[in-house]
Order: structure tokens, then C-alpha cells, then sequence
């Protein structure tokens, strides 16, 4: 499904992304960790097109097809979702109205007709239960004036209404409290299939408590350092990002 | 401005109807003032952008205000118009032949002004009518008011409240050749009435036209007026216009301006708050394209103390347009507990546009609380990323934040029916421009 082999991007002058090797299979959640800095927030933005970041090198194959040559909007298109770390709020567009308006620009993509109302109304009420979002919520301003746990629900729930086929998320977990986390994940856990994929990026290991991965990739100074099962991100936990910056710091040393 | 212009207008002003009593004595006293102040020029600071004088050229016709049917009004009429008061003029003159009264007698008055200046309301024609120039001087406005004796007198009566709006249309007639049309409407707003009136501006044919208008509204004790201004002429027209609102009572008025085209608009829009405790909301959009400029020039002038006012106004500028915002705010030394809010709001979308921003605020007493404040910017870029990542094309992405920036302004539209009229002006407005970017 997803393809990246040895992607290399950053700002300007300063590479952060340094050869970045991940293959991701339908059905599969991965999980992508490491410490402030070390890239995994720019691995999300890349994939999903954010064009303050310039690909320098390497490729990323999504479906088959060259996602690195597609627009934002194409790649959401063809199926790649990402639930943003700070959502923006707009004012004057309500929830609901645009979430037709993308549901509609993805059918269309796909040659399907649009919604009608009944139709879209009864898919979104029943999405709306994954993340116990209230409808008052939906007919408000896209995000204004929410609290953080709102802004998060409200993604996860456009991103059961976009049904993608493989979703990113950006530090979904930042921010939230254990209620608000555990409707989250639960949200996303029910959108698990064998047809789609998640790409997890977190700090923490909480978050996959909730939604258990099947690898688990650790992120340091832009390359994948070390790739395990959930078990890895016990041990992250447990001993902390030092441990892996020391491990590192030996390795090279023995090297020189 | 040449002499042979000056005679050609002196000439056309002499043969208008209102000749005798106070009207003619009123006109007459304006087109003197118009000879001596002129038109205004760059230099003149309140005219900066506003370049009127190419305007007055040998050409110009004043038009006959008989070329208009009923039919070539029927494309611009507002919403549920069935149901409303629509007065017309055509080139400046006020059409009774052309208007539909649907209000009765009790309720709403609708004269030209030259019989009510000789009839049961001369005393309120004396007294309110020119108010405005005094806020003004100069000679655009003294120009208006000369051909005063072809307008409108308006009066809804006490106690009077309904749902039915009054329409106001007024069209130049552009088919025949280049028009100058002076419509100019007094509109008095007795006690205890709720009133809903809107003008509506249009031109007939792509030829060119220049309008230079003055409204002057009265609001007395516990009125609620709800004004709105659309400004929607063709490609090659100009305007000046003066919305002029007293509060002479305690009382609420809105006033919301919508400017869409045209090639130099240019509105004023004055709140007198002449006693204590009044209220009045004055929002303004402006969503330009090619080379038009807009300039919004208010005043909003605290006279008593504990008046309220709350002033937003917001620019789309596509293209090679061209806004510009000047809000002066004068508190007076009486005019304690004043509160006043004002904001300016630009998003330039063509690479040649430009927003020029001018708060001017004149406060002579000391416990007042007053803000203004102004921004200028591009669409948000995170905002457009999230979206297109929704999967919401790139021109829609744009069409969806520029509506949504509009709609804070379009929601002060009180009346339904008719936001949802402007709202429908606004998102074609929005596609057309999408369309012509790709």
C-alpha cells in the first residue's frame, strides 16, 4: 500500500528526513516514535503534501502510484488521510458542510455520485457514535472555540466519514486526557480493517495502550533506528530515549 | 471642470421640478455651493483615491427616466418583492409610474420630495433635509442636493412594525450613452416602528454611468432600522454615495454595505447619535476583482453619553482591485461612557491588489472605551492545506475560506430572505473569480 524508500526532505538548507525505509501492507498499524526533533511530524506533513518541507531525495509509492507527484488534495483523494496535530479552525464553515463537500470531492474522484442529504445524514449520525460527537459540535464553526479532545474527536471523525485507506496520525494522543484518549482510540480501533492501514506518530507509548500496533518504528534524527513489535515500545517506555541515543552514540563510535 | 460642463448642469438643474418655497431656495442655495467648491480633487485628503473629477465630461447625459419599463427592472428586483414597497428611479428621478406601494397610507408615506417640500410635511423637510452636508463639504454633496427636486420623500409613521421591506432600486440607464443619475431619498423613521429597507444599485446595459447619491435617514425614539446597500452596477459604473443616519431618539439602527463591481465606488456612511443610550451596528463587504476600487469612508459621531457602536468591514481584493477603508470616530466632550468599536478587515488575493487602511479616531472626552483596529493579509495557508488534505481542490478550498471570512457579514443581513439573496450574489461572485484563475 505504502511504499517509501530512502526519502530525504526538509526546510530550506536543513535536511530532517534523512532516508526514511517503511513498507506498510493493508491491515497493518504501525506505530512511529522517537523524541522532539527527530523528524516524525515532518514524515506526516511530507506524506501528506505540506509544501513548506521540499523532498530532496528518495520515493514514496501509495497504491501503486507516485504520491510525491500528487497535489493535497489528490492524495486525500486516492485515499491518505491525516489528522492533524494542531486541527485549524475555521470560522464561518461548519463541520458538517464541509465534511460533505470533501465526502463528495472523494466520491467524485472515484466516479461515484454525490451524497444525498438522506444518505449523508445517516452515515454521518453513524460515524458520529465512533466518537461520541455531538451533533450540536458538527453545526459549529470547523473547530472554533473547541477544546483540545473536541478538535481530536472531530478528526478521527472525518476521518471515519472519508473511510481512507491508510490514515496518519499526527500525535493524536498530545493534549488529550485519559477519557478523551480512550474515545479516540476506541474511534480508530473501530475503523480497523483489513482493507485499510494506520500510521501512528506519537512521543508516547499511552496512546498504544489503547490501539495496539502490529510494528512498532523508532524515529531518531531522521532515519528509522530500530523497527519491532509493540513489545519495543514497552521497552521505550520503560527506558526512555536515552537509551536508544546512547546505544546509537556507542555504534558510531565503534565505527570511527 | 470647464465652464461649458458648469452651464450644462446649471441648465439641466434649472428645469427640474420643486421651483418654488423651500425646496427651490434649498436647491439653488447647493448649486451655488456646488460652483464655489467644485469637485474634489486628489489633493484633497478625504478624496485621495477617489478620482471624480474625469468624471464630469460634455458627454454626460441625465437621462429621461422614461426609457425604463417595468420589464428591464423585473432581473434586479429583491427577494419576496411580491410582498415589499419597491420604489424606483431611473436615472436619478424618482419613477412613481414604476413603483409598487404595498404598504398603506397609515403606515408608510411615499412622495417626491418636490410635493412633500409643498405639502403637510414641509416642516420635516425643513428640518431634516441637507443634514448631511454639514459632514461633507463639499461639492459632490452640494451637486446632489442641487437636483434634490427630483427626489424622494419617505416616512413610515408611528407605532408602525412589519416584516414587509421597503426596496429601493436605483438604475442608470447605460444603453444610450454615458449617464449621470442623482438619486436622493430622505427617509424619516417615526417612534416605536421596526423597518427593513434596502437599496439596491444596478446599471441597465454595459455603457457607462456615474451615480452620485444621498440617503438620509431620521430615526426617532425606539425605532429599529435595518439598512442594507447593495451595490451591484455594471463594469464602467462609478458611485458616490452618502448613507446619512440620524438618531434623534433612543433607538437601534444597522447598516450593512455589500460593494461587488463597478469601476470606483465610493461609500460613505455617517451615524449621528445625537441622544443618549443609542445602538447602531455598521458592517461593510467588499469583494472586488479587475481594476475597481472601493472606498468606504465612516463617520460614526457621539454627541450624548452611553451610545454604543460596532463597526466591521471587510475586503476581498482579487486582481488589480483596490480597497480602501477610512473610519473616523468622533466622541464629543459630552459624549461620556461612549463605547466604540471599529475594525478593518483585508485579504488580497491578486498579486496587483492593495488595501489602504485609515482608522481616525477624535476623542474629547475622557472615560470612553474605543478600539480599532485593521488587518491586511493572503489567505491563511494552513487553513488552505487542511483543507485541500480533506481532499477539497484547490479552488474550492479558496471559495470555501473567502465565503466563510464573508459570512460574518452576510449574518448581519437581518432580513432572511434577502442575506440569502446576497449570500447567492456572493458565492457566484466566488465561483466566477475560481473560475477565471484556472
Amino acid at each position: 500500500m505504502l511504499n517509501i524508500q530512502d526519502l530525504r526532505a526538509g526546510i530550506e538548507e536543513m535536511e530532517i528526513l534523512r532516508g526514511i525505509i517503511l513498507q506498510i501492507r493493508p491491515g497493518e498499524v504501525h506505530a512511529i516514535m522517537g523524541p522532539n526533533g527527530s523528524g516524525k511530524s515532518t514524515l506526516a506533513s511530507v506524506l501528506a503534501g505540506r509544501s513548506d518541507f521540499e523532498v530532496t531525495g528518495g520515493s514514496v509509492e501509495f497504491m501503486g502510484k507516485n504520491l510525491l507527484e500528487m497535489s493535497p488534495e489528490d492524495r486525500a483523494r486516492e485515499g491518505l488521510f491525516l489528522a492533524f496535530q494542531y486541527p485549524v479552525e475555521i470560522p464561518g464553515v461548519s463541520t458538517t458542510n464541509f465534511i460533505k463537500t470533501a465526502v463528495n470531492e472523494v466520491r467524485k474522484h472515484r466516479g461515484e455520485e454525490p451524497l444525498d442529504a438522506v444518505a449523508f445524514l445517516k452515515l454521518m449520525k453513524e460515524r458520529m457514535k465512533l466518537v461520541q460527537i455531538d451533533q450540536s459540535l458538527l453545526s459549529r464553526s470547523l473547530n472554533e472555540g473547541f477544546s483540545g479532545g473536541e478538535k481530536k474527536r472531530n478528526e478521527i471523525f472525518q476521518m471515519a466519514m472519508l473511510e481512507p485507506k491508510l490514515a496518519i496520525l499526527d500525535e493524536t494522543d498530545s493534549g488529550l486526557d485519559i477519557d478523551a484518549l480512550r474515545i479516540v482510540a476506541n474511534g480508530v480501533n473501530q475503523c480497523r480493517g483489513k482493507d485499510n492501514a494506520f500510521l501512528i506518530v506519537t512521543h508516547y507509548q499511552r496512546l498504544l495502550e489503547y490501539i495496539e500496533p502490529d510494528y512498532v518504528h523508532i524515529l531518531y534524527k531522521g532515519r528509522i533506528v530500530r523497527s519491532g513489535t509493540k513489545e519495543l515500545a514497552l521497552e521505550l517506555e520503560e527506558k526512555g530515549y536515552d537509551f536508544i541515543k546512547t546505544e546509537l552514540e556507542t555504534a558510531d563510535q565503534a565505527q570511527q | 471642470m470647464s465652464q461649458t460642463i458648469i452651464d450644462k448642469i446649471t441648465e439641466q438643474q434649472s428645469n427640474l421640478p420643486g421651483r418654488e418655497g423651500f425646496l427651490a431656495e434649498f436647491t439653488d442655495r447647493s448649486m451655488a455651493e456646488f460652483r464655489r467648491l467644485g469637485i474634489p480633487a486628489v489633493k484633497h485628503e478625504e478624496w485621495r483615491y477617489t478620482r471624480v473629477s474625469g468624471l464630469f465630461r460634455l458627454e454626460m447625459g441625465f437621462g429621461t427616466g422614461t426609457s425604463v419599463t417595468a420589464a428591464d427592472i423585473d432581473a434586479h428586483r429583491l427577494p419576496d418583492h411580491e410582498e415589499a414597497t419597491e420604489l424606483v428611479f431611473i436615472d436619478g428621478r424618482f419613477a412613481p409610474a414604476l413603483s409598487n406601494i404595498r404598504h398603506n397610507e397609515k403606515e408608510l408615506v411615499v412622495m417626491p420630495l418636490s410635493d412633500a417640500a409643498t405639502g403637510e410635511h414641509a416642516d420635516k423637510i425643513r428640518a431634516h433635509l441637507g443634514h448631511s452636508a454639514a459632514y461633507h463639504p463639499d461639492g459632490i454633496q452640494a451637486l446632489n442636493a442641487a437636483f434634490a427636486g427630483i427626489g424622494l420623500f419617505v416616512m413610515v409613521r408611528k407605532g408602525f412594525a412589519t416584516e414587509k421591506p421597503i426596496y429601493i432600486y436605483c438604475i442608470a440607464d447605460s444603453r444610450t450613452g454615458y449617464v449621470f443619475a442623482q438619486p436622493r431619498t430622505l427617509f424619516l423613521v417615526e417612534a416605536a416602528t421596526q423597518v427593513m429597507v434596502a437599496e439596491h444599485y444596478v446599471t441597465l446595459g454595459s455603457g457607462e454611468s456615474f451615480t452620485n447619491e444621498v440617503f438620509e435617514l431620521c430615526a426617532e425614539q425606539d425605532a429599529v432600522v435595518e439598512y442594507v446597500k447593495i451595490q451591484d452596477e455594471g463594469p464602467m459604473a462609478s458611485h458616490v454615495g452618502t448613507t446619512h443616519v440620524r438618531q434623534t431618539g433612543r433607538c437601534l439602527t444597522n447598516a450593512v454595505t455589500i460593494s461587488l463591481s463597478g469601476r470606483m465606488v465610493r461609500n460613505n456612511l455617517n451615524m449621528v447619535m445625537e441622544v443618549e443610550h443609542g445602538e447602531s451596528h455598521m458592517h461593510g463587504l467588499s469583494l472586488l476583482n479587475g481594476e475597481t476600487l472601493v472606498d468606504n469612508h465612516t463617520i460614526v459621531d457621539n454627541m450624548q453619553p452611553h451610545c454604543q457602536s460596532n463597526e466591521l468591514y471587510k475586503a476581498v481584493l482579487d486582481e488589480a482591485s483596490t480597497g480602501v477603508f477610512n473610519g473616523k470616530i468622533f466622541v464629543r466632550k459630552d459624549a461620556q461612557k461612549t463605547n466604540a468599536y471599529q475594525s478593518n478587515k483585508n485579504i488580497l488575493i491578486g498579486e496587483k491588489a492593495s488595501a489602504n487602511t485609515k482608522p481616525q479616531l477624535e476623542i474629547f472626552a475622557d472615560d470612553v472605551k474605543c478600539s480599532h483596529g485593521c488587518t491586511v493579509g493572503r489567505l491563511d495557508e494552513e487553513a488552505m492545506f487542511y483543507l485541500r488534505a480533506r481532499g477539497l481542490g484547490e479552488a474550492s478550498a479558496r471559495a470555501l475560506l473567502l465565503h466563510a471570512f464573508a459570512a460574518d457579514i452576510l449574518d448581519r443581513i437581518g432580513h432572511e430572505p434577502l442575506r440569502r439573496y446576497v449570500d447567492r450574489l456572493v458565492s457566484q461572485r466566488l465561483a466566477y473569480d475560481i473560475h477565471n484563475g484556472q
